[in-house]
């Protein structure tokens, strides 16, 4: 009898914590029931992690997003722009319910996020057949605008191909003939490491060897070993999150930084990830679209307007959405507001360009992907802390779309 | 030749990692038999704890060291004296539900209070040096956590076998009624040895803080290679997951280096063929039923 009761105890408090999780997750959906299309307001469908292990990355995409829609007060001439949020968990077939949750439940105008690339797959084939214009905010993987095109998906980060294949020519000139390969062992870290391939052999590079730990790998000492007795003279190295802590610091623990130098793509040593390596990202170059310290206006009054906000430096993920919400904004801008009709939005998509903080971007239109500057950056020590800075501009990187 | 050297000091020092993470957990499903799935939830509390006093002593790494598993141990009082102590009757079922409640419940205070983040914690100045064995460099605080898990090893083996405590907990683990009769308070035992167990998750998530790094769900990883460990080293046994976890440290280090592309499942694969082959563990002993 007593254990009866325990366990129903016990199923009553499961039931309500699971409870709890959702309402507050959905909580910001459940304005305006059942709403129509369009009216007075504009529905904007947003996708992204709230947990899992991307949560951080989609809570600098909404802050990016929430920060420029302030700054147009959520309006676009008379209609206003409501956000219906939905928790992808970086999870396919989750994320593929909650899309279809806001396509047909919440009727939304445009659909934006996803940082998993996975995620953008699973719901391509949703938003190509329903016809919801769909703006890419994260997620890299090459094929989306190559191979799974579709009329309304619109990429505004970036490709898998413009992250690796910016640094290989220039690695080649700067850095070395000889290098090793070390990344994560998934679809992004595969392509990216693919693109860097191609362009530094193109240039006349030699790839000595490669090694792909599995993504959230625990400890590299074993790698590292291997790629100390390697003959290389740099290495090229994809990592992001706490793998990228891990990898960059224990690189420097086993010495490996004073005769390989260290080289990658812009996660590894990015805004969210270098305080918590502490100075072993020093001298490490990376390719990305934007960082911290380009200095230009633009750059400088988002930064500024980013800080002032939420009191802590902006991510590159925050700097996604707040392109994204711009693009939106200035594309539904020359509509007058109305999205009733998602071929007229794409076609505006396609349309908009402005100088944002990461400089100018446009779209291609036979592609649907970004054309953009890329950036080399090295980490250097100011004030006793890690500072990125800008040493080379590689201008208007078009994604070749095949 | 001197790579494989390298490569054998980098086996020993990631065993003896899993080797003092996993100890507790060991200690407290093999002697009370109870199965914590949120022991690597007070992993994680003992990491979490243990960067707040970094970040507000001035980095000082040897206070955390002190305090982190001290308030990890505390915890797991409270877990043991308010949520377990119920269930004790009522099988492993209802305390795998409860602990794995639990964990998910610290997992959503902990992003509330520390965020989403990654963070990390440095090494202590004295141990950030650099050792050259085989020709390559080692990080100073590798070695030092080879030391460490010897040392943990030895103790725990020596309170187990040697110690009139160590043998009252195992008189528990084999006939609990005939150790009351005796007039052993066995409640006291089973939360003196959750208390430790605790101290010890908390400890492991303060010496493993500075090389794995803190981030959300690091305690579902933690966990996950922490029940690999004592499957294959068999239950009730310290000696069997200091084995297992030396194994473990060994067969991935190499597979990464042999056979990168197999390192994934190489160690699922090891716990595969040992419940094969030897179905209570490498050296577990059959777990009496309470």
């Amino acid at each position: 009898m007593k254990k009866k009761l325990f366990l129903i105890m016990l199923v009553v408090f499961l039931a309500v914590l699971s409870a709890c999780g959702n309402s507050a997750i959905q909580s910001t959906s459940k304005k305006e029931e059942g709403g129509s299309k369009s009216g007075g307001t504009i529905k904007i469908g947003v996708l992204l992690p709230d947990s899992g292990v991307y949560a951080s990355l989609g809570k600098h995409l909404h802050k990016g997003m929430e920060l420029y829609f302030d700054s147009i007060d959520w309006k676009i001439g008379s209609k206003k722009i409501e956000i219906i949020k939905e928790d992808s968990e970086a999870d396919p077939q989750v994320a593929l319910r909650k899309a279809r949750k806001l396509i047909d439940q919440d009727k939304v105008d445009i659909l934006t996020g996803t940082v998993s690339t996975a995620v953008a797959y699973a719901i391509r084939d949703e938003v190509d057949k329903k016809k919801i214009p769909f703006l890419v905010s994260h997620a890299g993987g090459n094929d989306l605008t190559r191979s799974k095109r579709s009329d309304y998906i619109w990429r505004s980060s970036f490709s898998s191909w413009q992250i690796g294949n910016s640094l290989g020519e220039w690695a080649f000139h700067n850095v070395g003939k000889t290098m090793y390969i070390a990344a994560a062992d998934y679809a992004f870290g595969r392509e990216v490491s693919e693109a860097f391939k191609e362009a530094y052999t193109a240039a006349g590079g030699k790839i000595v060897g490669e090694v792909y730990p599995p993504l959230g790998n625990n400890d590299y000492s074993s790698y590292l070993t291997t790629i100390k007795n390697a003959k290389a003279e740099a290495v090229y190295a994809f990592f992001a999150g706490s793998d990228a802590v891990r990898f960059v610091q224990q690189y420097d623990q086993f010495g490996l930084k004073e005769d390989k130098k260290l080289i990658g793509s812009g996660w590894l040593v990015s805004e969210d990830v270098r305080k918590s390596q502490g100075n072993a990202g020093v001298g490490t170059i990376s390719s990305i679209f934007w960082d911290y310290s380009i200095k230009t206006e633009e750059n400088r009054q988002f930064k500024e307007a980013f800080e002032k906000k939420y009191n802590e430096r902006p991510t590159i993920e925050a700097l996604e959405g707040y392109d994204a919400a711009k693009i939106i904004a200035e594309a539904l801008t020359t509509l007058d507001g109305d999205a009733s009709d998602p071929d007229k939005v794409v076609e505006a998509i396609s349309n908009v360009e402005f100088i944002s903080p990461r400089g100018p971007i446009k779209f291609d239109k036979e592609t649907h992907h970004v054309i953009q500057n890329m950036y080399i950056i090295e980490t250097k020590l100011v004030n006793g802390q890690t500072e990125n800075e800008v040493i080379e501009i590689i201008e208007e990187v078009r994604d070749p779309g095949k | 030749m001197d790579i494989i050297g390298a490569q054998l000091v980098n086996s020993i020092s990631y065993g003896l990692l899993l080797f003092v993470i996993t100890c507790g957990l060991s200690l407290v499903f093999g002697i009370l038999g109870v199965l914590n799935l949120a022991h690597g939830s007070l992993y994680m509390i003992g990491a979490y704890v243990s960067y707040s006093i970094t970040v507000h002593s001035g980095q000082n790494f040897w206070l955390a060291l002190i305090i982190a598993p001290l308030a990890v141990a505390v915890c797991s009082l409270i877990i043991e004296m308010i949520l377990l102590r119920p269930t004790y009757q009522l099988g492993h079922l209802s305390q795998v539900l409860l602990t794995f409640g639990l964990a998910y419940v610290i997992h959503d205070m902990t992003a509330a209070i520390w965020g989403s983040d990654v963070l990390s914690i440095p090494l202590p100045q004295s141990l950030s040096g650099t050792v050259t064995l085989f020709n390559q460099a080692f990080p100073v605080y590798r070695l030092a956590v080879i030391a460490i898990g010897l040392i943990l090893a030895g103790l725990l083996w020596f309170i187990q076998e040697k110690t009139r405590w160590g043998a009252i907990i195992r008189a528990g683990l084999s006939d609990k009624e005939m150790i009351c009769a005796l007039g052993v308070n066995i409640q006291l035992v089973f939360t003196v040895v959750f208390f430790i167990g605790g101290y010890l998750a908390g400890f492991g998530g303060v010496i493993a803080a500075p090389i794995l790094g803190l981030y959300p769900s690091m305690e579902f990883q933690t966990l996950i290679l922490a029940l690999v460990v004592l499957v294959i080293g068999g239950l009730g046994s310290i000696a069997g997951t200091f084995v297992a976890s030396l194994t473990i440290g060994i067969v991935e280090t190499f597979c990464r280096f042999l056979v990168p592309e197999l390192s994934l499942f190489v160690v699922f694969g090891l716990m595969a063929v040992v419940l094969i082959v030897k179905p209570n563990g490498l050296l577990g002993r059959q777990v009496v039923k309470h």
